[in-house]
């Protein structure tokens, strides 16, 4: 008897969680079509959170970073005021999923462009040419990829520069793989690993952190070619057209150049040259 | 519609797998029985060892310790675990992890097991004449594993689950390729479900056999 009421009382919550939860995605879907018409509503932009310099929310709940840059010029270029922009955290894993949701609109997040991706997704740019790099100590005398064998370095789990290095640039590489570049920066720090490698951009936002500034440096290698673009839903060939404008603006007035300079600017990133919209550097 | 399994050796880090979760299921079955032994026994500081010990790893998240077995005693500490070799030393730091969390809950399935064996029991060891050590175990143990069966099938489980956290400091199992091939091929939803079922293909035959097992020797009174 008693289990019985029990049952009929969770029957009774599960119910009202579930009516709850559908007003909810009500709710969601309004905004979505209102964003998607443009110009009023709001716009979802996928970005990274933990990346300084790309795409990193600062403690106070600010967003920073040369991913952001680019996201806020595109999407002024798109119609959308700055208070119109909500920033939602894509991580690697799921961009492609949150795409084919339509939980963003597009994604400005160190997306490399692949094959593999682009039969998932759309991509607008490239916006960025990075390269697969070192961060060393000040002092290090690492200089080229090979000094790297039976070096200790430290990169993320699954991450292509990890494969990269095991697979070509130096297999005999003692790979340390930890789930942030963070949890790296400590042990570069106090020297239980000799380098860390990612792409360069990402790299010079750590190196330019003002607890680090100083102590790290770039090894200028240019180990992979990571040609970043927007990523957009597979088909939505209108926005792929409207963001490849905004980015030819952004370049040829100059404020491509002033945000590259000033987020990655302090470790000494030599940048490559704006890229061309559509040409992939392999 | 499963080419993107080509060239990962997902076989090969479901045995990485099936190592780490043989070798903490038996270095945590030690160390469980021995913190239950003491937090059975009459002296008074390996009782309060045992409690404490039990009640601080047990609330602690499994992927804590096994960073800080990688950050805190490899890094900081220069605990290397008898090998300089990252690969290694980083399966070596996750059994270590896994032990250290998983014998707290082996331990306190063990003491469930050994509060079902009637005190007379142990009363009768006492006056023929055994000590502590024999009574537990020649009389008291033996009785308690036979009746923890089924809870210790949902321990190995849970640690065979659990084994995925050492992906975080870099260990080549199923869910740090599952992470690689994501990165990859960007086939979120057909790589996850591929991982699941291979999880399922390891947990759901151990539960049936130990199930099966538990009702089989479990001690009729």
């Amino acid at each position: 008897m008693k289990l019985r009421k029990v049952t009929a009382a969770s029957a009774a919550v599960l119910a009202l969680s579930l009516a709850a939860t559908a007003c909810g995605s009500d709710k969601k879907d309004d905004d979505a079509s209102s964003s998607s018409s443009g110009g009023s509503g709001k716009v979802k932009i996928g970005i990274k959170f933990d990346q300084p310099g790309a795409g990193l929310k600062k403690p106070d709940g600010s967003f920073a970073g040369f991913d952001v840059d680019v996201a806020r010029y595109v999407a002024k270029e798109l119609g959308y005021q700055p208070n119109q922009i909500d920033f939602v955290e894509t991580k690697s894993a799921d961009r492609e999923s949150a795409l084919a949701r339509g939980d963003v609109k597009f994604i400005v997040a160190t997306y490399s462009i692949t094959d593999a991706r682009k039969a998932k997704v759309d991509f607008a740019g490239p916006y960025l040419l990075a390269h697969q790099d070192l961060l060393v100590k000040a002092d290090s005398d690492i200089s080229k990829g090979t000094d790297l064998n039976g070096k200790k370095l430290c990169s993320v789990t699954g991450s292509t520069s990890a494969q990269n290095v095991q697979k070509s640039i130096a297999p005999k590489a003692n790979l340390r793989e930890y789930s942030s570049y963070s949890e790296c920066l400590s042990g570069l720090q106090s020297g239980a690993v000799d380098a860390l490698t990612t792409d360069d951009d990402i790299l010079a936002g750590y190196a330019a952190q003002d607890q680090y500034k100083g102590k790290f440096k770039l090894a200028g290698l240019k180990l992979s070619n990571e040609n970043y673009g927007i990523g957009v839903k597979k088909g939505d060939t209108a926005t792929v057209d409207k963001i490849n404008k905004a980015l030819e603006k952004m370049v040829s007035d100059g404020s491509w150049q002033k945000a590259v300079t000033a987020n990655f600017g302090p470790a000494n990133y030599k940048n490559e040259p704006a890229p061309k919209i559509g040409a992939i550097v392999k | 519609m499963f080419d993107f399994l080509e060239g990962y050796d997902v076989l090969g880090a479901f045995w990485m797998t099936v190592k780490l979760t043989a070798l903490s299921a038996v270095g945590s079955l030690i160390w469980g029985t021995l913190l239950a032994a003491m937090r059975v026994s009459p002296v008074p500081l390996m009782r309060g060892f045992g409690t404490a010990y039990v009640n601080i790893v047990r609330n602690i998240p499994l992927t804590v310790i096994i960073l800080f077995c990688s950050l805190g005693l490899a890094d900081v500490f220069g605990v290397t675990m008898g090998s300089d070799d990252f690969k290694i030393q980083g399966f070596r730091l996750a059994v270590f992890g896994l032990v250290a969390y998983t014998a707290a809950f082996v331990c306190e399935a063990l003491r469930s097991g050994i509060n079902t064996v009637p005190m007379g029991q142990a009363e009768a060891a006492r006056a023929i004449g055994l000590n502590f050590t024999q009574t537990l175990r020649l009389i008291v143990l033996p009785q308690a594993f036979r009746a923890v069966i089924g809870p210790l099938a949902n321990v190995l489980i849970a640690l065979t689950k659990n084994t995925t956290v050492a992906a975080a400091i870099g260990v080549a199992e199923a869910a740090y390729l599952m992470k690689t091939m994501i990165e990859n091929e960007a086939q979120t939803l057909l790589i996850g479900a591929v991982f699941a079922f291979g999880f399922v293909v390891l947990t759901l035959p151990t539960g049936l056999f130990l199930g099966w097992l538990g009702k089989r020797l479990a001690v009729k009174r």
